[in-house]
């Protein structure tokens, strides 16, 4: 068992690098989407055996709602601002990856002196959600358009969700639900963001937005 | 004999590779393709020619090719095949692998500069480039299994690996080979990274800065080149392969398959990729040097 969550968290932290490396927008929603899909694999296997109805029809919704629902949104939203790319980074993809493996150091190093309440299922585990939290302040701050933006919200509700997995195993139903509940009215609002500032502006560039005020010039 | 095994193999072997990949490519794409004895006939033909020099070579261009098969030559004594152990075997050989790669990749760049041709210059340069972001990927990929495997020496490195090593750490070791595959293509100028059929000025690294080279010295060349490809290739084979029976067929047969399943895959890759373009080569390597360091990071806990 441990071997399958630490293969899984593996290809988590691939998927965060996928996120920093890629500049291809229908990639990087996909990279989130496969994401959403790995974290309720991951739910269920790391829940060491004690298996519930809840316990594993919640990741399963979870998994419905981030890996097909939110990638679908996304996919739409950014058909109709005709983006494909990310085209001007703040920093490059290259520096991106980069900060990448300075922020895994990090997590890994911020694993082993955390202390918590429960020993996790693998010491991969707490490094891991730390490092997909990381990857989505990344996305946030270094990048240009809307959608990409949106996905690095996602990610780091993704190493939020990844860390409860880990420590929280018995997390209230209502709790879960009510987080589910947020994301997805979060991106539906955003999608509809998007799609306004598109046709406003014939571009998603958030950092245009600086200009709009309500103050009279 | 069995010492002497690995190293045969890969002096017997080697153009035999490159003659399998070739044939995947003609049968991917619908042709017959070459007989998967032309890269022997072709060293045989490149060796009854004579050679040109020109008369602005020093004696470099001339030592170039001998010190990459040389070097070649010794990396092959190093290098384990299979369950079979190599003929040399000493802690820290793994660095003297990677380093007789360097010299040989450095003695074809002088040999490249030698010529004063701009365009070979513009080959070496940017052969340099990419191996210096090669060579990291490789050497944190040996350090993660030397961590793993508990040993400095390539033989009981790549001969310990079994299938409970696996079940131990198996991220680790997926990492590790995606990485080394990653190096493979760079290193041996195969498609994602190089074009190895072109002769365009814009696309190509290896073959721009071997133009100069004719006759037996251009055989030694791809000889060596083809030495290098079974080298790393090997190191792949015997990661992947981990089962290891006492009987000498079975062991070099399932590494023999191994290295011709390696050349249909990289022949595949071939066919269905595309050359990246040049700025995208180095977010390519970069990725295979996070895959190693992360699979080192993942053996150190």
């Amino acid at each position: 068992m441990n071997q399958l969550v630490n293969a899984i968290l593996v290809f988590l932290l691939l998927t965060g690098f996928l996120l920093l490396a890629s500049s291809r927008l229908a990639a990087c929603i996909r990279a989130v989407a496969i994401q959403g899909i790995l974290l309720g694999f991951l739910a269920i296997t790391s829940q060491d055996g004690k298996l519930s109805v809840v316990g594993v029809l919640l990741p399963i919704i979870s998994a419905a709602v981030k890996g097909f629902l939110l990638p679908w949104l996304l996919l739409r939203a950014m058909r109709d601002a005709d983006t494909v790319r990310e085209v001007e980074p703040l920093i490059t993809y290259n520096l991106s990856v980069m900060t990448g493996a300075m922020a895994l150091a990090v997590s890994l190093w911020l694993g082993q002196r955390l202390p918590l309440p429960n020993q996790p299922t693998s010491s991969l585990f707490v490094p891991t959600a730390f490092f997909t939290c990381m990857v989505g302040f990344v996305l946030l701050v270094t990048r240009r358009k809307a959608i990409t933006q949106v996905l690095g919200y996602l990610t780091l509700e993704n190493g939020v969700y990844a860390f409860g997995a880990a420590v929280a195993l018995d997390m209230p139903v209502l709790v879960e639900l009510g987080i589910l509940l947020d994301v997805f009215v979060g991106v539906f609002v955003m999608g509809i963001a998007i799609f306004h500032i598109s046709r406003q502006f014939d571009h998603i560039d958030t950092d245009r937005l600086v200009s709009l005020s309500d103050r009279v010039r | 004999m069995s010492s002497l095994f690995p190293l045969l193999m890969a002096l017997a072997l080697a153009p035999f590779i490159q003659g399998v990949i070739n044939r995947t490519k003609a049968v991917v794409a619908g042709r017959v393709g070459q007989p998967l004895s032309q890269p022997y006939r072709d060293l045989v033909k490149l060796l009854r020619k004579g050679a040109v020099y020109s008369q602005t070579t020093t004696w470099i261009f001339r030592t170039g090719p001998v010190v990459g098969l040389a070097s070649m030559i010794c990396a092959a004594a190093l290098l384990p095949f299979g369950a079979f152990p190599a003929l040399a075997s000493f802690a820290g050989d793994l660095v003297l692998l990677a380093y007789l790669l360097a010299l040989a990749r450095f003695f074809t760049v002088l040999a490249a500069l030698d010529t004063g041709s701009s365009f070979e210059a513009m080959g070496a340069s940017r052969e340099v480039t990419f191996s210096a972001l090669a060579e990291p990927a490789l050497f944190l990929g040996l350090a993660a299994l030397a961590r793993q495997t508990g040993s400095l020496s390539l033989t009981p490195l790549l001969t310990t690996i079994s299938p409970s090593t696996w079940m131990q750490a198996a991220p680790a070791l997926g990492l590790t080979i995606g990485a080394l595959v990653i190096v493979f293509l760079a290193e041996n100028a195969r498609i994602p990274v190089d074009d190895p059929t072109t002769h365009l000025e814009l696309t190509m690294i290896h073959e721009v800065m071997v133009l100069d080279h004719s006759g037996p010295d251009f055989a030694m060349i791809q000889y060596a080149a083809a030495l290098k490809m079974w080298l790393l290739g090997a190191i792949i084979v015997a990661i992947a392969i981990p089962w290891h029976s006492d009987n000498f067929l079975l062991d070099g047969g399932a590494a023999i398959f191994g290295m011709l399943a390696l050349a249909v895959v990289t022949g595949i890759i071939e066919s269905s990729m595309a050359r990246l373009r040049l700025l995208r080569v180095t977010q390519l390597l970069i990725a295979a040097i996070v895959l190693s360091g992360l699979a080192l990071a993942l053996v150190q806990r």
